[in-house]
Order: C-alpha cells, then sequence, then structure tokens
C-alpha cells in the first residue's frame, strides 16, 4: 500500500461511495415528501402530514450528511487528480459550475424554509419551496450526470496541445450515454427510497405502531417499488446495450468473455481468472448472452481478448470486480422485484399493512438499504468497468494523478474511512431511534414515551 | 460577445478572479459567523446553546454552497492553480473537510438525540466548527505565506490561524446580537468586545508581518504612489473598529435599535481586510508563481459559465436574501412545523 495511485484511487471511491449513499435517498425522497404534503392539501387526512414530518427528519438528516460528503468531492479534484481538470477542464469545469449555480444554491436556500419555515410563510410558498428543494436535488443530479456519462463516452470536443475544447455543448450534454445513464439512476434512488419507506415502516410497526401513519407509508413504498423495477430492469437493459456499442470492453467484463464468437453463454458464476484469461468454475446458460446482447442465439459478443495491445498491455477493465459487482446488481435488483412483487399482491389481498405477517416485515426491515448495494455494485460496475481510463480514450487514470506522497494519503485516507464509518453507523443508528420514538408516541396520550429507554434507543454506537 | 469588453483573454480572467475573491468575501462574512457561533457554543448553558444554533440553523447550508462556489471557481476558471494550491495544502484541506463534516452533520444529530449521544454531537460542533476555523486561517496564512513551508512561515501560519478563529468568533458573537436576547444576549456583547480586540491584534499582525516576509509586498505597499491609495484602507478599517467599539459599549444596545450595527461593522471590516489581500495578490492566484491569466482555462469555456453566473447570480441573491427575510427577528426555537 504504498502506491500513490491505488490510494488516490481508494480514497475517491471511498468518498463518493459514501457520498452518493444520500443524494441517492434525497432526490427521491424530496419528490416522496412533496407527494405526502399534495396528498395532505387534498385530502386532508393527517397520516399523509404524519408521514411528511417523520420523513422530513430523515430527509434532513440524509442531505446534510450528502452536502458535506460533497463538498469533499469538489477539493479531491485538486488535492488527488490535478491531471483530471488540467485535461478536461474546459468541459468538465462548466458542467460543475452550471451545478454549482443552477442546483446547490437553490436546494440550499429553499431547504431552510422547507425544514424550519412552515409556521412563517404561508403553506404553497412551504408547498414551493419542497418542490424546488426535489428539483435542486434532481437538476444537480442532472449535471453530474452529464459529466460522468462525457467520462464514459466522450463526444463534443476537439484536443489541442494535450487539452480538450469544447466544440458542440449540446453534443457534450446529450452525449452518447447520458440519457440512458441519468434514467438508470433517477430509478435506482426511486427503488433505494421505496425499499426504504417499506423497511423503516415494517419497523416502527414490528415495535408496536398502531397509527395506521407506519402502514400507509409502507403500501406507498411497496406500490412505488413495485412500478419501479421493472422499469429498472428495462432501462437497465437499455443502458447495457448502450454500453455494448460504445464500451465493449466493459460489457466483456460484465458478461466474462474472453473470446470474441458467436453463440456465447450467460455466465451466472465464475471466477474470471486474468493470469490464464479463462473463467474457473464457470456455469453457464448456452447462447445466453448472445440472446441478450444480440436479440441472436448465434449473435458475435466481443471478448477482453481484443483489448489487449500487440506488447501485451491491456486495455481491458479488471474483470473480476466488474463481473462480480455487476451479478450483485442484477441479483438484488430480481430480489426487489420478486419482495415488491409479493408485498403489493399481499397487501392486495389482506388490505393493510398491519396483516402482514412479522416475517414479512423483518424480511423487509433487512431489505431497508437493498437500494444502497443496488447501487454502489452498480457504481462499482460502470466505474472500474472504464479502467484504465478516467475519460475513455482520452485520459489515463495514471495520467491524472497527483504527486502527492504516498504516506499523506494514506493518513488523510483513513481519516476519512474512520469519519464514515462512524457516520454511517450513527445515521442508522438515529433512523431506527426516530422510527422508534414515533412508534412509541403514536400509542396514545396515556402511555407518554419513557424518557430514561428513549435515551437509550437514540444513542448511537454506545 | 466575446471581444465586447476587448481581449477575452484579460478580461476573462479577471472577471472569474472578482467572482471568486467576491465568493470567497461572502463565505467568510457568512460561514464565519456559523464557524464562530460554533466556537462560542462550548461556553454556554444547554438552553442558550439551543438558542444560538436555532439563529444559524436556516442559513448555515447555503452559507457552506460560497465555499463551494468559490473552489469551483477555482477549479473550473483557474484549473492549475486549483492543482498547485490545494496540493500544497493537503494536510489542512483534509483536517477543514473533516471540521466541516464534523459541524455540519452535528446539526441535524444533535436535534434528533438525547443523553450522551446528544452531548457528544455539541463536542462534535464546537470542535468541528473550531477545526474549520483553525485550518481555514492556517491555509491563509501558508498561502499569504507564498505555499512555502519552513518555521517562519509555519509560525506565521499558527498566528493566522488564531486570529482568524477570533474573527469569526466576533462576528459570530455580533450576530448573535442581533439575533438574540436577554442574558444570552448580553454575553455576546462581552464576547464581541473581547473578539474585536482578537480582530484588530490580528489584522495589526499580518498587516506588520507581511511586509516582513515577503519583500515584494514590502515593496508593493510602500513604494509612491500606491502608498496613497492603499492608505484609505487602515485608515477607513480603524474608523471601523473604532465605531464598534463605541457602540458596543453603549448601554441601550440590547434594547435599542442598532443591534444590527456591530454584525454590519465586523461584516466591513472583513470585507477591508479582504480588499487589502487581493490587492497584495493581484496578478497572482498562487503567490509569486502563476497569474490569473496564465492559469486561465480556454476563453471559449469561460465565457459559457460567465454567460450562465450573469444570469444566475443575482437570482441567488435573490431568494438568499428571501430566506433571511423569511428568517428575520429574533431566533425562535427549531422546529420542523
Amino acid at each position: 500500500m504504498d502506491d500513490p495511485l491505488l490510494l488516490s484511487r481508494i480514497q475517491f471511491a471511498a468518498n463518493i461511495s459514501f457520498h452518493i449513499l444520500f443524494p441517492t435517498i434525497t432526490i427521491a425522497l424530496g419528490w416522496m415528501l412533496l407527494f405526502f404534503k399534495l396528498r395532505f392539501n387534498r385530502t386532508g387526512d393527517e397520516r399523509w402530514m404524519e408521514a411528511y414530518r417523520f420523513w422530513v427528519k430523515i430527509f434532513a438528516l440524509s442531505f446534510g450528511l450528502g452536502v458535506v460528503s460533497g463538498i469533499t468531492m469538489s477539493f479531491q479534484f485538486g488535492t488527488n487528480w490535478p491531471g483530471f481538470m488540467e485535461t478536461v477542464g474546459n468541459i468538465a469545469g462548466p458542467l460543475l459550475a452550471y451545478e454549482i449555480m443552477t442546483a446547490f444554491f437553490l436546494e440550499a436556500a429553499f431547504l431552510g424554509i422547507m425544514l424550519f419555515g412552515a409556521s412563517r410563510v404561508p403553506n404553497w410558498v412551504h408547498t414551493l419551496a419542497t418542490f424546488l428543494v426535489a428539483f435542486g436535488t434532481t437538476l444537480s443530479a442532472f449535471w453530474i450526470l452529464v459529466l460522468n456519462s462525457w467520462m464514459h463516452t466522450p463526444a463534443g470536443f476537439e484536443m489541442i496541445d494535450g487539452q480538450a475544447h469544447a466544440t458542440d455543448w449540446l453534443a457534450i450534454i446529450f452525449n452518447p450515454s447520458m440519457p440512458y445513464r441519468l434514467v438508470h439512476v433517477l430509478l435506482a434512488s426511486g427503488l433505494t427510497v421505496a425499499f426504504l419507506l417499506m423497511g423503516v415502516s415494517a419497523f416502527r410497526l414490528l415495535v408496536g405502531d398502531r397509527s395506521g401513519g407506519a402502514g400507509l407509508t409502507l403500501k406507498v413504498g411497496a406500490w412505488l417499488g413495485a412500478m419501479l423495477i421493472p422499469v429498472q430492469i428495462f432501462a437497465g437493459d437499455m443502458h447495457g446495450l448502450n454500453t455494448l456499442e460504445h464500451q465493449p470492453q466493459k460489457v466483456a467484463a460484465m458478461e466474462g468473455n474472453w473470446e470474441t464468437r458467436g453463440a456465447v453463454p450467460l455466465v451466472l458464476f465464475a471466477l474470471p481468472n486474468e493470469e490464464l484469461r479463462q473463467n474457473d468454475f464457470e456455469v453457464a446458460i448456452p447462447y445466453g448472452a448472445s440472446l441478450i446482447l444480440k436479440h441472436d442465439p448465434q449473435g458475435v459478443v466481443p471478448g477482453l481478448n481484443d483489448f489487449v495491445a500487440e506488447d501485451g498491455t491491456v486495455m481491458h477493465p479488471p474483470v473480476a470486480p466488474v463481473f462480480w459487482s455487476f451479478r450483485v446488481m442484477v441479483g438484488t435488483g430480481f430480489l426487489m422485484l420478486l419482495v415488491s412483487w409479493a408485498v403489493v399482491w399481499t397487501l392486495w389481498r389482506k388490505g393493510g399493512a398491519q396483516a402482514l405477517n412479522p416475517w414479512v416485515l423483518r424480511g423487509l426491515v433487512a431489505m431497508t438499504f437493498s437500494g444502497w448495494v443496488a447501487t454502489l455494485a452498480g457504481w462499482y460496475t460502470t466505474e472500474i468497468g472504464r479502467q484504465p481510463w478516467v475519460v475513455q480514450g482520452v485520459l489515463a487514470t495514471e495520467d491524472a494523478v497527483a504527486d502527492v506522497p504516498a504516506p499523506m494519503v494514506a493518513g488523510s485516507l483513513t481519516a476519512y474511512l474512520a469519519v464514515y464509518v462512524f457516520l454511517l453507523t450513527a445515521y442508522i443508528t438515529v433512523m431506527f431511534g426516530l422510527a422508534r420514538k414515533a412508534a412509541k408516541a403514536d400509542r396514545g396520550a396515556f402511555d407518554l414515551p419513557d424518557r430514561r429507554s428513549g435515551r437509550a434507543a437514540l444513542a448511537p454506537a454506545e | 460577445m466575446m471581444t465586447m469588453f476587448g481581449d477575452p483573454e484579460v478580461w476573462l480572467p479577471l472577471a472569474f478572479a472578482a467572482l471568486m475573491g467576491f465568493s470567497i468575501l461572502i463565505y467568510v462574512i457568512l460561514d464565519g459567523f456559523d464557524l464562530g457561533v460554533g466556537v462560542l457554543s462550548a461556553f454556554v448553558e444547554p438552553a442558550e446553546r439551543d438558542r444560538m444554533i436555532a439563529s444559524i440553523g436556516p442559513f448555515w447550508d447555503a452559507n457552506e454552497t460560497w465555499l463551494v462556489m468559490a473552489i469551483g471557481i477555482l477549479l473550473v476558471a483557474f484549473p492549475t492553480a486549483h492543482g498547485a494550491i490545494l496540493t500544497a495544502l493537503y494536510i489542512p484541506v483534509a483536517v477543514m473537510l473533516i471540521g466541516l463534516i464534523l459541524r455540519g452533520v452535528a446539526f441535524e444529530f444533535r436535534a434528533k438525540t438525547t443523553g450522551r449521544a446528544h452531548n457528544a454531537w455539541n463536542a462534535a460542533f464546537f470542535s468541528g466548527s473550531l477545526l474549520s476555523s483553525l485550518s481555514q486561517g492556517w491555509m491563509l496564512g501558508i498561502y499569504v505565506m507564498g505555499l512555502e513551508h519552513t518555521a517562519e512561515t509555519m509560525a506565521f501560519a499558527a498566528l493566522t490561524a488564531f486570529c482568524l478563529t477570533g474573527g469569526y468568533a466576533f462576528i459570530g458573537a455580533c450576530w448573535l446580537i442581533l439575533k438574540t436576547e436577554g442574558a444570552l444576549q448580553d454575553k455576546a456583547v462581552d464576547w464581541a468586545k473581547g473578539g474585536l480586540r482578537l480582530a484588530v491584534a490580528g489584522l495589526l499582525a499580518i498587516s506588520v508581518a507581511t511586509p516582513l516576509v515577503s519583500p515584494r509586498l514590502l515593496d508593493k505597499w510602500f513604494s509612491f504612489p500606491e502608498f496613497l491609495f492603499l492608505a484609505p484602507l487602515p485608515i477607513v478599517s480603524a474608523g471601523v473598529a473604532g465605531a464598534i467599539w463605541l457602540i458596543l459599549r453603549d448601554p441601550d444596545l440590547a434594547t435599542g435599535r442598532l443591534a444590527w450595527t456591530p454584525f454590519a461593522g465586523a461584516a466591513a471590516l472583513f470585507a477591508l481586510g479582504f480588499m487589502g489581500m487581493a490587492y497584495s495578490f493581484y496578478p497572482y492566484v498562487v503567490p509569486e508563481q502563476i497569474t490569473i491569466y496564465d492559469a486561465a482555462s480556454a476563453p471559449e469555456s469561460l465565457l459559457i459559465i460567465f454567460v450562465g453566473a450573469v444570469i444566475v447570480m443575482p437570482v441567488i441573491m435573490a431568494y438568499t436574501a428571501l430566506a433571511y427575510y423569511i428568517f428575520r427577528g429574533k431566533a425562535r426555537a427549531l422546529s420542523y412545523e
């Protein structure tokens, strides 16, 4: 561990992995809060307002963590990756600037009004502030995904003296992979929130919440998940076909396919072996990959061996991490399909969330953060899949890294990791603490929450 | 449009240097009072602490965004400088970020916990604010000293770290005079008096030490006729500091209509000090090494950001003003209702 390149990559991966957890929640939860608020405005049903009040706390907590971990990102470019901005700064700069100017200020300014301003402004202004915060988080996702997609499928530029110069901004913004990636990520956010709603609401029911509010949000989460997951599987497939067109080496790694050939099987399990350039212990469905990728059992699928230079330099990503991340993402996705449809089916037949079997509720609690697992696995697939490039075909990762001594990077990395582990523990503890408190508060006026046990339940990491 | 104001390779870097300077100044004033309140939060009763934090709760996030804006402009408009400055300040940047993380999340966590955990998050809020202030002051000192690390420059950085923290505590206390009442407000007046002494001492120390260690700045400050143009800065600063001192001694300050004046005066002092700095460094963005013209991105990319900034910045100012207007008056307990 004395390689600044590897350490800087781990540090960037750690920072961005920690960061993305929270926008993944706030993007869709912002719209969910607007939905709760509009339902209350329309029906006057107190349960919608109760849902708003409970989930706005989780939103505030997630937003705070997203903001502070995002600030770290804006410094990382300079501290660890100066070569990135020096080479493609003319493209990345304006995109980042537009994210800050159009999205960051918008969401930050109206968050205060959304969180604390309900008693100071008319109801419509508060609803508008809720909308603007949700809109701001989504706009922020748009700009950052434009930049990220451009790094995968660069377009609309020319290289002059080793620096990228913009020639067509519309081609840069609507670069070939942007629409697919944006849709895929926004749906991932929706699914993450669907399972978060179900998991936390199920936990409230398990600890004795009988208010009806928890049952309602569980139902909303189940329907949201059940509706989005088929769309996501379809969108993911489209995104995969787009990747096959523009980054075939990534798809070859995802499929674990070494030789370019027809009738390629779909590998379910294998241990990719880069030394012998083959798969060990392969379990596969014949013709599967050709069918999925080319819609033809004899379709020719590109293989990894096409991406080795004559001198033996490997120009494809490390195979095993991409292969496995992809399988974790797809596996989690199909589990989400199974669970959300089963829960919706049960709710439909039995009527209410209270009728759900405690074991089903426990299963939902276990799946609270399944969206995080799928999202991170998906990101690892696509980002590791771009290696050894940081900007596909334009800038190699090793040419972007800073000349910072390895011990310094190791020191900052250790500090960040310690802080992140601590914060993640506190975040999850406090989230379930809030759920427990809400469940107890709903037992009625004669059964007030016990201060001492409430305190014990809320103390993080004690 | 590019040649509307003359050579785009001249006016665009200058415009972005001005925008970046403006963002840094706004950040230092706005998050300065947040961080100052955080540093002072260690010295009060729990109920007073709640009130102090309530006074900055709705604003801190937007305030901190000005740091992202400033560092974002450095990144997008002067990419080579961004790399040079941030790799030279690697460790204090990491410390500041961890401080800002602790401070930022403590707002939420302390509101949602009780007992020992609540106390721990209060401690995180204080130490996060303190770490951020100290590391920012340290970076200021090293930057003024040309990003060099010697025993001398580090001693100077230690001094600026202490003084900037004092300055933040001062503007934080002035904010509390404006936003609180009763015993807490009386405390804030006392803090502001102490903080003013520190801030003035800090400004003096930096003004004396800077030309001593930097021959270029000695030259730039005390050559004729530049000296005449520069002279108003210290004179006006002394006048503002004197005026704040007189107002702070006014026994009717707390109840009177002048409770906003110390904060305005503190902001003016920060602005004056900042103008002195800006004068000293122009045209360099990395002291003595890289000018804003050498570091600037391609004009066509700067122009597309400039157009956006001209449209968006007034809108940002407008809704920032709206947020401050909505939460005007004395701070009340925060609730999600």
